[in-house]
């Protein structure tokens, strides 16, 4: 999706380039507009969302010595739906068209009176099966944190990433509901022809925005909260230093998901309200900057002093720092109501928030995919494209979003298909070079996933450890084995695994394995996801017998399944003994071959 | 230690008694509401915040008989869940409650102003502006 989100990106661009005076460009208003909805759409929820939600099923369950999510059949649930919204979004490329109104869909113009054709429902379906979906990951991770740590994790000994995926998940619980809700009032009155948003008959259009950005701005930190878990765990393992100021991270991370909830009139201060609301939320807007400055500073302090490796991850954290620090100060610079209402809509505002939500939940996502891709895969990813890859996406990025704050000031509005001022174009030119750039950067990392399959055996993670790490998800073989801990952990220490390897307990096997309880696999996830989507194309297209069929098979799958009893059976010792066994000798091969060149695995450089 | 589900110790299940209690507690307090609509003799304000003040009383009650939620040790943690759900809900009605007034106030939209000092100016000086509208304006 990260591809089909770029190439509206770029496709944009490129008609910003040469749609000035007399040239229209290539593309019509009609579809350039449904171009810049899916972009929107597509690269919060079906790019970002899906990115950190997989890699925190890769590492939260490790992190807290976990086997498995609490609830793994509603885990099964929520990819199916995040998929076949997906699906839906790309149906309509081919199938109908996409919603023309924007990523956030304002009424009046979402309505069924401006836009008939079944565009807006097709965003309507896919953002509310989608969100379903998330909402229950958020239900089902906040369930495993709270209820599935090793004994003797403390909640002041959890991890960081997973505590920032703690309050990631507080936020999708308290949030998402908010977006139902709004969407189905607007299903409602595109459907039954009810009047919540419409111009006339006591509807009240305004509340449209309202509701959609009490969902909107949480969700700008639902995806950046994870990206700062993972700088966070990046940063610490490659200066191979305890992380700086571990308690002042958390109690940034809560400030943040309370006060995330306070400051969603900035994206319309220019609505209306008085001066009084406006400049409530803007100084809460200026607040909400200082646990992010916080947090910059514990990054910059762990690097100090520290011997810091400059692995692909530590270059994206590092361009994350400075540029995520550009965008935050032209955050609050608009957070300013007076300034907002020059700069609102505008392209500068097109350039903050690509500014806060490349550098600051991709890069980390990039950070995060090149960390943890070892543990999910056993082997690591080539550095030398990973790097390239870093280059041309850093720089790209620049030469982007850069010439955007410059146009924002000339007064160039954002979603412009066609426009008449010969002083902008040199600037969206040189933006348009920096899309190519960006697009180097894509193809390198997809060069990178393929150098590194062929080359698979000499990146091999034989130990489980690749980069010598603090937590526990290192202290099980890469991949883990299905049932993660053989022996689930005890835990002495914030960075769990650097204390076993220090007391020199770590990788020390147990007098005699046990079974292992352990949920079956089911079809049914899939069976329901299917459904769900035949549901949403059906109400898309007024196919009502088909919803029909949609609705009426998720819930018979979901009662069945319900009823069935015989969800889980027992790993034999024997097996887990045989497995875990596989793994030991592994290590005993590793250290031998490994002792003279590099430091054994266990060996640990802490400050 | 060797399962992969939570455990689901800290959950305490309650008695008999303290669900027949917070089921008899649930009907005194949704027949309140009832009595004060069907006799309808008292003031409107007075019966509205009566079916609000009901209302809360039974939410509470829910809470403590049906998903026993107190202050002991095993529950602190979904007090904490409860009280920042309480805050953001409040944040975010209250929030929303205040910015649309607020939108709705500075339209000039009549039916809200009626009665507010800034309906009393606002309504002023429109009538200074129109003379010949004055008597429209009051409704």
């Amino acid at each position: 999706m990260l591809l089909r989100g770029f190439a509206d990106a770029i496709m944009m661009r490129a008609q910003q380039a040469i749609a000035e005076g007399p040239s229209q460009g290539y593309l019509p208003p009609y579809h350039y507009d449904q171009i810049f909805s899916a972009h929107g759409t597509i690269m919060i929820i079906f790019v970002a969302m899906p990115f950190f939600i997989g890699l925190m099923n890769i590492a939260v369950p490790l992190q807290i010595g976990a086997r498995d999510v609490a609830f793994p059949f509603m885990n099964a649930i929520s990819l199916w739906l995040t998929v076949i919204s997906a699906a839906l979004v790309m149906v309509s490329l081919g199938v109908g068209d996409f919603s023309h109104a924007g990523w956030t869909g304002y009424p009046p113009l979402s309505e069924t009176q401006y836009s008939p054709g079944p565009g807006v429902d097709y965003w309507i379906w896919s953002l509310q099966l989608g969100g379903i979906g998330t909402l229950m990951t958020g239900i089902n991770f906040f369930v495993t944190i709270v209820k599935m740590r090793a004994p003797g994790m403390t909640y002041m000994k959890l991890p960081v990433f997973t505590w920032a995926i703690f309050v990631t998940t507080a936020l999708i619980m308290m949030a998402f509901p908010v977006l139902t809700v709004t969407l189905a009032l607007l299903t409602l009155d595109r459907y039954l022809g009810m009047h919540f948003f419409t111009n006339s008959l006591g509807g009240n259009l305004m509340m449209f925005p309202n509701l959609f950005w009490i969902w909107g701005h949480p969700e700008v930190y639902i995806v950046i909260l994870p990206a700062f878990g993972m700088f966070s765990e990046v940063v610490a393992t490659f200066s191979q230093k305890r992380l700086f100021g571990y308690h002042s991270m958390i109690y940034a991370s809560i400030a943040i998901g309370v006060l995330s909830f306070a400051v969603w009139l900035h994206h319309f201060f220019t609505m209306g309200a008085g001066a009084d609301v406006n400049a409530f939320f803007g100084i809460a807007t200026m607040i909400i900057a200082v646990p992010t400055g916080v947090k910059i500073f514990n990054w910059l302090f762990t690097m100090y002093r520290g011997r810091v490796q400059f692995t692909t991850p530590v270059l994206w954290t590092l361009a994350f720092i400075v540029t995520f620090t550009i965008g935050g100060m032209t955050g609050v610079l608009m957070s300013v109501p007076a300034a907002d209402f020059v700069l609102h809509n505008s392209e500068f505002l097109v350039a903050h928030f690509h500014n806060m939500l490349i550098p600051g939940a991709l890069f980390g996502y990039f950070a995060g995919y090149a960390y943890w891709f070892p543990k999910a895969f056993g082997f690591r990813l080539d550095e030398k494209w990973g790097k390239r890859a870093f280059w041309a996406w850093a720089i790209g990025f620049l030469v982007a979003f850069m010439p955007l704050y410059a146009l924002g000031f000339m007064g160039m509005p954002r979603r412009l298909s066609h426009y008449d001022n010969p002083a902008w174009q040199p600037y969206l030119e040189v933006a348009a070079v920096g899309a190519v750039i960006i697009f180097v950067g894509i193809i390198c990392q997809a060069v990178q996933l393929v150098v590194s399959i062929k080359n698979r055996e000499a990146l091999r993670d034989v130990t489980g450890d690749a980069w010598n790490g603090h937590t526990l998800e290192w202290a099980v073989a890469s991949p883990p084995p299905f049932y993660n801990f053989a022996e689930i952990p005890v835990v002495h220490d914030l960075d769990a695994f650097t204390d076993m390897k220090e007391k020199g307990i770590a990788y020390q096997r147990p007098a005699k394995y046990h079974d292992i309880h352990m949920p079956k696999n089911t079809p049914a996830g899939f069976v329901i996801g299917m459904f769900a989507f035949a549901f949403g194309f059906a109400m898309v297209w007024h196919i009502w017998w088909l919803a029909l069929v949609g609705a009426l098979g998720m819930l018979v799958t979901l009662i069945v399944r319900s009823a069935n009893d015989d969800v889980d059976y027992y790993v034999p010792a024997a097996e887990v003994e045989r497995i875990e066994n596989e793994h030991h000798r592994q290590l005993a091969n590793a250290d031998a071959t490994r002792e003279d060149a590099e430091p054994a695995p266990y060996f640990v450089h802490q400050v | 230690m060797q399962h992969a589900h939570a455990d689901t110790s800290g959950a305490s299940h309650g008695t008999l008694k303290s669900y027949l209690t917070g089921f008899v507690l649930s009907i005194v307090l949704t027949v309140i509401p009832f009595g004060l609509v069907m006799n309808g003799t008292l003031p409107r304000s007075f019966i509205i915040a009566g079916i609000f003040l009901a209302a809360v009383v039974q939410i509470l009650v829910h809470m403590h008989y049906f998903l026993h939620l107190d202050t002991s040790s095993e529950q602190r943690w979904n007090v904490m869940a409860m009280a920042y759900t309480v805050l953001i809900i409040a944040i975010l009605v209250g929030g929303s409650i205040w910015i649309m007034y607020n939108t709705h106030i500075r339209m000039m939209d009549d039916s809200l102003m009626a009665g507010t000092p800034a309906a009393a100016t606002a309504s002023a000086s429109r009538n200074a502006a129109m003379p010949d509208m004055a008597g429209m304006d009051s409704h």
